[in-house]
């Protein structure tokens, strides 16, 4: 029986297409990311090298733009875990992606602060510009957007997380704005946004 | 552009009725300042005193003024940090270890960001103390993936701390061996539960454990562990600096410091307020935040992050402490005011916040993964205009084969907007029902998706 008298026993939210096996070329990090990882695991006791499978994971992120399961299996490699632990981690955690995404990853908080303060539209705006659905990558690979969860700056609602950069207080007119400058200027157009509002209050 | 939601932090001397207690900011009096997230501002303003202060004392003496100064957590549960110190099992022949939670994810909540991006040498020294007093000689720092400005912000300030000789081995010359590091999180809310936290720093699913043991006896790698929020941490250095009397005169009766409260939704000034939590929820939100917009009318508060009930507009002169938001019938939590004014749908709300719960259930236990899915899909029937007012008993029903049955306290969280909203706007979810569509005016509702175009 399912935790309740009239619930049908169906958990199809909680299914994955994924596999693990891949052909094409072996994942290995760059000498840089590899000094990076290194400089990292001494954080953790010695016997404990799996603590640092997150930032494991998100070095093969910067270096590749997703996570393969060539890349699983190397990480398990380093760690000295299973690539089905490795598989487990990436599975749970929504910032990592298993499948290419664009340049430039818009996530647009929607939860309730945000959503008070008109984020609906701006998703709207960004999806409306770029003809596509949240979840979507646009045909030029250049933008993928996402809705998350409380970002954690819901007095600067509505706010979007563009790759690692903040934009707060972002109205549709600004979003749109936004797009065309991060196509015009790529990564420049993200400097500072954060710092940005803040200082016009300072 | 855009004039609304930078985080202001006022000076808390303006009463909005009666005489306030009147309080400097102690936590964020600084922000402004251009320069205040480095060593050099911080040392100028006290700095690293309360370590040295601690490290002249044995750990048992900063453990007994951590509780005398009646500091609670500020991470959601106000337990008294002192004792939680205490617990920390000494016998073990195991490391000891500190785990900061700095996962911040609570809807509502924004407090440890501003801390951490701004004030990051007082978490750290509030690490450092932290570890002297449980006798550890590692501090982790769990901090959640999207804040990567903030953890720049800490990393920095984190080599500094090491380079001025606050970190590392012995520190002041007193033989304390002290290492801080950051712990990148990415993205689940669940990894701020303190023994989920613990699971995602072994390099697992952030999936909670049962409790108890609990992680003073049995924590990170199996050894005692103390979990302690950013603000609970930042606190720590005030009391050492000024002594436990001072800090516990600061608010009422075992409510003692300051606080940070996070304001937000529909007010005017949205922002970080820092204040003594002798304050009234009115006082916050109409006295600080400047209240609703013109010619509006509060609907309601929820006063401590999207987990708690709701208070209607006439339980707001409730004392805004932990005792006192509880006695008026909800909690403090994280602090985290939101504010809704006579706009806000309270099934579309209830709609949004199940989303949020849906999505963020660790999925370890059946009545919360499952459940949480049911409560969502049933709210977006009735909010699309599908509902049957047999949807309102399968509500409670469901939301009582959740409560109390699950493995962490996520599950009593994610329930909460809906019987809360049941139970004082059953008439909205009846009249959406009835209607078939939401019966507020249409141009309240420019923020859904089907209004703006
Ligand atoms: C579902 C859930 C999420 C939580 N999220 C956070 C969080 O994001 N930040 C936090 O400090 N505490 C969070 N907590 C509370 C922690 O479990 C824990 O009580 C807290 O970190 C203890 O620190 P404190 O004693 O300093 O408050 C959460 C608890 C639960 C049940
Ligand atoms: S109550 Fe929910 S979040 Fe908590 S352990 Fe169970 S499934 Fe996970
Ligand atoms: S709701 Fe968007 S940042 Fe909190």
């Amino acid at each position: 029986m399912s935790f309740h008298p009239k619930m049908a026993y169906d958990a199809s939210f909680h299914k994955s297409g994924r596999t693990l096996t891949e052909a094409g070329e072996p994942f290995a990090y760059t000498p840089e990311n590899t000094a990076r990882f290194e400089s990292i695991v001494v954080r953790y006791p010695a016997d404990r090298r799996r603590s640092a499978v997150l930032p494991a994971l998100y070095l093969v992120q910067y270096q590749q733009g997703h996570v393969t399961a060539n890349a699983m299996r190397y990480v398990a490699d380093l760690l000295g875990i299973t690539a089905a632990d490795v598989e487990d981690v990436v599975s749970y955690y929504t910032m990592f992606h298993t499948k290419p995404v664009g340049t430039f990853v818009i996530n647009v908080c929607r939860t309730l602060p945000c959503a008070l303060n008109g984020a609906e539209r701006v998703t709207e705006e960004i999806c409306g510009k770029l003809g596509i659905k949240p979840g979507e990558t646009d045909p030029s690979g250049t933008f993928t957007v996402v809705e998350v969860e409380c970002l954690g700056a819901c007095d600067r609602a509505p706010v979007v997380m563009v790759n690692d950069a903040w934009h707060e207080c972002l109205s549709p007119e600004d979003a749109s704005k936004l797009l065309d400058d991060l196509r015009a200027r790529g990564e420049a157009a993200l400097s500072g946004c954060h710092h940005v509002v803040e200082s016009r209050r300072l | 552009m855009c004039t609304k939601g930078i985080h202001v932090v006022f000076f808390v001397s303006s009463c909005f009725r009666g005489p306030v207690m009147i309080m400097e900011p102690l936590l964020t009096k600084y922000v402004r300042e251009p320069n205040c997230f480095t060593l050099d501002f911080y040392l100028k303003h006290e700095g690293y005193e309360g370590l040295k202060k601690a490290l002249a004392l044995t750990p048992d003496q900063v453990v007994e003024m951590v509780k005398a100064s009646g500091l609670r957590g500020r991470g959601g549960a106000g337990f008294p940090t002192g004792m939680k110190w205490q617990f920390v099992d000494k016998r073990s022949p195991n490391p000891r270890y500190i785990a900061c939670n700095a996962d911040e994810s609570e809807p509502g909540t924004f407090k440890d960001h501003l801390l951490m991006e701004r004030n990051p040498h007082l978490l750290i020294e509030g690490c450092a103390i932290a570890c002297h007093a449980i006798g550890a000689r590692v501090a982790y720092v769990y901090i959640r993936g999207e804040f990567f400005h903030v953890q720049r912000v800490l990393e920095r300030a984190i080599d500094e701390a090491y380079r001025a000789g606050f970190l590392g081995r012995n520190v002041f010359g007193s033989g304390f061996d002290c290492d801080v590091y950051i712990h990148r999180g990415a993205g689940a809310y669940e990894a701020g539960e303190e023994t989920a936290l613990l699971e995602s720093l072994e390099g697992k699913r952030a999936q909670p454990r049962n409790k108890p043991p609990f992680p003073a006896v049995i924590g990170l790698y199996n050894c005692p562990t103390a979990v302690n929020n950013v603000e609970t941490l930042a606190n720590v250095p005030l009391i050492l600096r000024n002594g436990a009397e001072w800090f516990a005169a600061l608010g009422p009766e075992k409510n003692g410091g300051p606080k940070l409260f996070c304001i937000s939704g529909h007010v005017k000034r949205p922002g970080v307020y820092e204040a003594s939590m002798t304050m009234t929820l009115r006082e916050l939100i109409e006295g600080c935040a400047g209240g609703v917009r013109e010619g509006r009318t509060l609907k309601a508060v929820i006063p401590g992050g999207s987990s708690v009930p709701m208070l209607m507009p006439d339980q707001l002169d409730a004392q805004a402490s932990f005792d006192g938001v509880q006695k008026a019938g909800s909690l403090l939590g994280s602090a985290g005011l939101i504010v809704l004014d006579d706009t806000a749908c309270m099934v579309w709300l209830a709609e949004n916040l199940l989303h949020f719960y849906r999505h963020e259930s660790c999925g370890k236990c059946t009545p919360c993964r499952e459940g949480t899915d049911w409560l969502h899909k049933i709210l977006r029937r009735i909010e699309r205009g599908e509902g049957h007012m047999r949807d309102l008993d399968l509500l409670s029903s469901i939301s009582g084969s959740i409560g109390g049955k699950t493995l962490c306290a996520f599950g009593d969280a994610a329930i909460t907007p809906v019987l809360t909203t049941l139970k004082h706007f059953r008439h909205e979810y009846e009249a959406h029902i009835r209607e078939g569509r939401c019966t507020l005016p249409a141009s309240w509702r420019a923020r859904h998706a089907a209004g703006a175009r």
